[in-house]
């Protein structure tokens, strides 16, 4: 066990846990953050998703030790008042069916339009490929995410 | 006090608030600041809440409340059921607040989700409910204002006596309105006047959804709770013979490790009751991660299982069903069922002549289809919060039937039906799996053995490898032809291991003079189960695609030929107990005929593949557009068509449509569970191939048949035929047939 000091959604959160932790379980289990979603553990299927130092990350595979100063946002920090422009383009299409990978999706999606503010289809597609949907809303979420961008 | 008003203290809003959306809102200290527009947000206003019919509970200052009471796992029936009940009811949908309600059969129905009749059970009920409250709320204002009910109109959640200008809130008299004797028989409104059923209504969870807010059963937690995972053997036909476990319990956060019996010898199972290994390894500890490591360190010996016999009583009576011992392989099962294929089998259905009608023909067209075993992948693994105590039960997780469950656990537990609550979390997803009891049983037994709260989690792994998968099936179709190639007979023979898929009754059953369908079983100890309509979507992969060969052998364009069976099938059916209705299977494949452009010359650059068919009482047709992209192929555009009667919740009928589509897609093309002696060779989605975002199609136009007819389901008929569509768009596309799920293992293998 081990004492981290994490940085969070803006603020510095203290876990006394095992380093090799995964950021995943971290977030679920002793930061009461349960948006972050177990699907898979071996990042196949982006449930996990949270953004360290923007860039979307697969939390499953993210031991707590390899954190450091990095700057983890996750879905409840993703905006104040649930309104991205990504989260209310989800609304807009109501994209979600049981709804359980959406957060990873939307964390995606997210870190998607800030790296590429206007992607094209094919970068919506390649860079959403390795979150499933077993619902299979995808048609909506390339939707939304071209709705999203049009609105940043 | 009136009888059904009950004081809220905040104490008890907050257990009320616990049930919606799977009790987690707890978590949250001032609920006000989770405010969102999302109806199921709790409102910490006035506490007293009136009890207008079991499913509406409305305040004094006019909050009114709809209990949804039917399991969520994504058919949006939060959404959907509550507007049936505010139609009749009369009040804004915009100023209703939507909560799951408790596990209350007796008031709230039969509560259970799957055979897509969440809407087509409910439909009648809810509507009574809504216009039975509208009735009980007329009274108390006629009462009060001391006028003839007849006299008194209601708007939005008012009600009005034009006569005297009297008017009043609902809210003003829920409280008397609650003690009224619940009205039988009041006259519903005409469907024609209906202004929130048919109008789009966003999914009232939505907000949640989409902002991370605890909603599931892996969300769940209490204080002192511990989490418990189960090691189970790697291979079907295998059993716990021991165990050390003296490295595991030196890990950190264990607390705990041993074996139980799921169920005692001779025990009879319930229907729904199916478990694959009854011998329990359980790991408990702190947190999953801990479990999840400390399980690693477990030494296991397993040992193969003798032929036994379970009873099983269920809906269709009590069965016994022999599960044969053996570590089974893909492999040996297709030649196994290639050689049972060639047997005598039982007759289902027979018309006609059709063994002198095969000798007589001109041609035969024969062709044989295969499909392997599915897993569900629920992106939510498995998963349930137990904590038993001598003389109670609480259990809160995903579960599609909590009163199938209910009598086992009371059973098992030696508890008292009443002393048992089960919380119905939102699922992460069903697709039938979550209708068996196996995970809730076992949460139940873990609690009880502990003495704590526990929450029992399936690992990925766990989930994919435990079985209860659909069926694995082939059939056989042979068509015969005269020497102008009308076709004479028909006969279909389909085997499965454990059971077969042929549906007799249904199409082309009814259309040809002689016909002929039989089926053949191979038992096995590998455990399978519902999956969306598990026997259908390989009906109609196979059917379809035969009936696609066929009119391509005749001569004849596929909806065509189709369309005339079917005018043979309603102007003069052929046989008894025909179960589609001609005219309705027709109309969608016109509908889709037309909305496809399916002649159109700009079209003619896409590989089109049409299939239709009927299940779970409702019609469904899909043309899809394949194209090569990356030199494989790809579905580009699909377009439904519908009839499932009345469409509640438009736009997200359509969401459910498309999400069947690209299922579809996904399964014919990828999906897949095999096995080597025993063991599942896929346990995670590196090795089982999903669907994603690059394969799912660009669009999916849906388009519904408009009728009056009561509503049927919608979970389940779209999926099938996209499995036959999806073959017969491939044969345009690649020159060839294909015989054998999935589609992509014959082309990826030469591409």
């Amino acid at each position: 066990m081990a004492v981290y000091n994490l940085k969070i959604n803006g603020q510095t959160k203290q876990v006394d846990v095992d380093p090799a932790t995964p950021m995943l379980w971290v977030l679920r289990e002793h930061l009461d953050m349960p948006g972050t979603k177990y699907g898979c553990g071996v990042a196949m299927c982006g449930a996990c998703t949270v953004h360290v130092n923007g860039v979307a990350v697969r939390s499953c595979q993210l031991p707590v030790v390899a954190v450091g100063n990095k700057e983890i946002t996750t879905i409840e920090g993703l905006s104040e008042n649930g309104d991205h422009p990504v989260q209310k383009a989800w609304l807009e299409h109501d994209v979600a069916q049981c709804g359980y990978c959406q957060t990873g999706q939307i964390m995606t999606a997210a870190a998607l339009l800030k790296a590429n503010p206007h992607p094209t289809e094919a970068q919506i597609d390649t860079a959403m490929s390795g979150n499933i949907c077993r619902c299979g809303t995808y048609v909506r979420i390339r939707e939304a995410i071209q709705t999203a961008a049009k609105q940043q | 006090m009136e009888n059904n008003t009950t004081n809220h203290s905040r104490r008890s809003f907050l257990k009320s608030s616990l049930l919606a959306g799977g009790g987690l809102m707890i978590h949250f200290s001032g609920l006000a600041k989770f405010n969102f527009d999302g109806k199921t947000t709790g409102v910490n206003g006035s506490e007293e809440w009136s009890e207008v019919t079991g499913y509406i509970k409305i305040t004094p200052d006019n909050l009114i409340k709809i209990l949804n009471p039917n399991p969520e796992f994504g058919q949006n029936v939060m959404t959907s059921l509550p507007m049936i009940i505010a139609e009749e009811l009369d009040v804004d949908w915009q100023k209703i607040m939507v909560e799951m309600g408790p596990h209350n059969n007796l008031k709230l129905g039969p509560q259970f989700t799957g055979g897509s009749n969440s809407v087509r059970m409910y439909w009648k009920p809810l509507r009574e409910a809504g216009a039975a409250a509208r009735n009980m709320l007329m009274q108390a204002a006629a009462q009060t204002w001391g006028v003839p009910i007849e006299e008194i109109t209601t708007k939005a959640g008012t009600l009005y006596h034009e006569k005297s200008g009297k008017s009043g809130t609902y809210g003003s008299f829920a409280s008397k309105a609650s003690a009224i004797a619940i009205p039988k028989g009041v006259k519903l409104k005409d469907i024609k006047s209906f202004n929130t059923v048919r109008n789009s209504k966003k999914n009232v969870e939505g907000v949640k959804i989409v902002t991370g807010k605890p909603l599931f059963g892996m969300d769940y937690k209490q204080d002192g709770m511990l989490v418990a995972m189960i090691e189970h053997p790697h291979a079907f036909g295998m059993k716990l013979k021991s165990f050390d476990a003296t490295d595991t319990l030196k890990m950190p956060g264990i607390k705990d490790v041993f074996s139980i019996k799921m169920f005692e010898d001779n025990y009879e199972q319930a229907g729904f009751d199916t478990r694959t290994f009854n011998d329990l390894l359980v790991v408990v500890g702190n947190t999953t991660w801990q479990v999840m490591n400390a399980r690693k360190k477990l030494k296991v010996t397993w040992e193969p299982i003798s032929e036994h016999k379970e009873t099983i009583a269920g809906f269709r009576g009590k069965n016994e069903v022999t599960i044969p011992a053996g570590l089974e392989s893909s492999t040996t099962q297709l030649a196994k069922m290639a050689q049972m294929a060639k047997q005598p089998a039982k007759q289902l259905r027979k018309d006609g002549d059709p063994e002198t009608a095969f000798k007589n023909a001109a041609h035969i067209l024969e062709r044989t289809y295969t499909a392997p075993f599915l897993a569900h992948n629920c992106m939510e693994p498995m998963n349930f919060f137990a904590h038993v105590t001598d003389d109670k039960a609480l259990l809160v997780g995903p579960h599609q039937a909590p009163g199938w469950i209910e009598p086992t656990v009371s059973k098992i537990l030696n508890l008292p039906a009443d002393k048992i609550d089960i919380q119905m979390a939102r699922m992460g997803g069903g697709f039938g799996l979550r209708a068996y009891g196996h995970y809730v049983i076992e949460a139940a037994l873990i609690s009880k053995k502990v003495k704590a709260p526990i929450k029992l989690v399936y690992s990925r792994e766990d989930d994919m490898t435990y079985g209860i998968y659909r069926p694995m099936y082939t059939a056989t179709y042979r068509a015969a032809l005269d020497a102008n190639k009308n076709l004479i007979a028909f006969h279909v023979k389909g085997g499965g291991i454990p059971e077969n898929a042929v549906h007799p009754n249904r199409f082309p059953a009814g259309t040809v003079d002689n016909y002929l369908a039989e089926g053949w079983e191979i038992p096995s100890n590998i455990t399978i189960g519902a999956f969306r309509a598990p026997g259908s979507n390989f009906n109609a992969a196979s059917e379809q695609s035969f009936l696609d060969e066929l009119a391509e052998f005749m001569g004849k364009d596929p909806i065509d030929f189709r369309l005339e069976l079917l005018k043979r099938g309603k102007e003069n059916p052929v046989g008894k107990n025909n179960e589609y209705d001609a005219d309705r299977y027709a109309g969608v494949l016109k509908l889709v005929k037309e909305k496809s452009g399916w002649n159109a010359a700009e079209n003619k650059k896409y590989s089109r593949g049409v299939a239709a068919y009927f299940c779970h009482n409702s019609y469904a047709a899909h043309v899809v557009d394949m194209v090569k992209k990356d030199g494989q192929p790809y579905v580009e555009r699909v377009f439904s068509a519908l009839d499932c009667g009345v469409v509640i919740n438009p736009d997200a009928a359509i969401n459910m449509v498309q999400g069947a589509v690209v299922d579809g897609i996904g399964n014919a093309l990828y999906g897949g569970l095999t096995h080597k002696d025993g063991a599942a060779e896929q346990n995670n989605f590196n090795r089982y191939r999903m669907i994603r975002m690059k394969e799912a199609p660009k669009k999916i136009e849906v388009h519904f048949v408009e009728n009056d007819i009561d509503p049927t389901g919608l979970g389940e008929p779209p999926f099938p035929p996209v499995f036959g569509a999806v073959a017969n768009a491939l044969h345009k596309n690649m020159g060839k047939r294909f015989y054998n799920q999935p589609f992509s293992k014959d082309f990826t293998a030469k591409g």
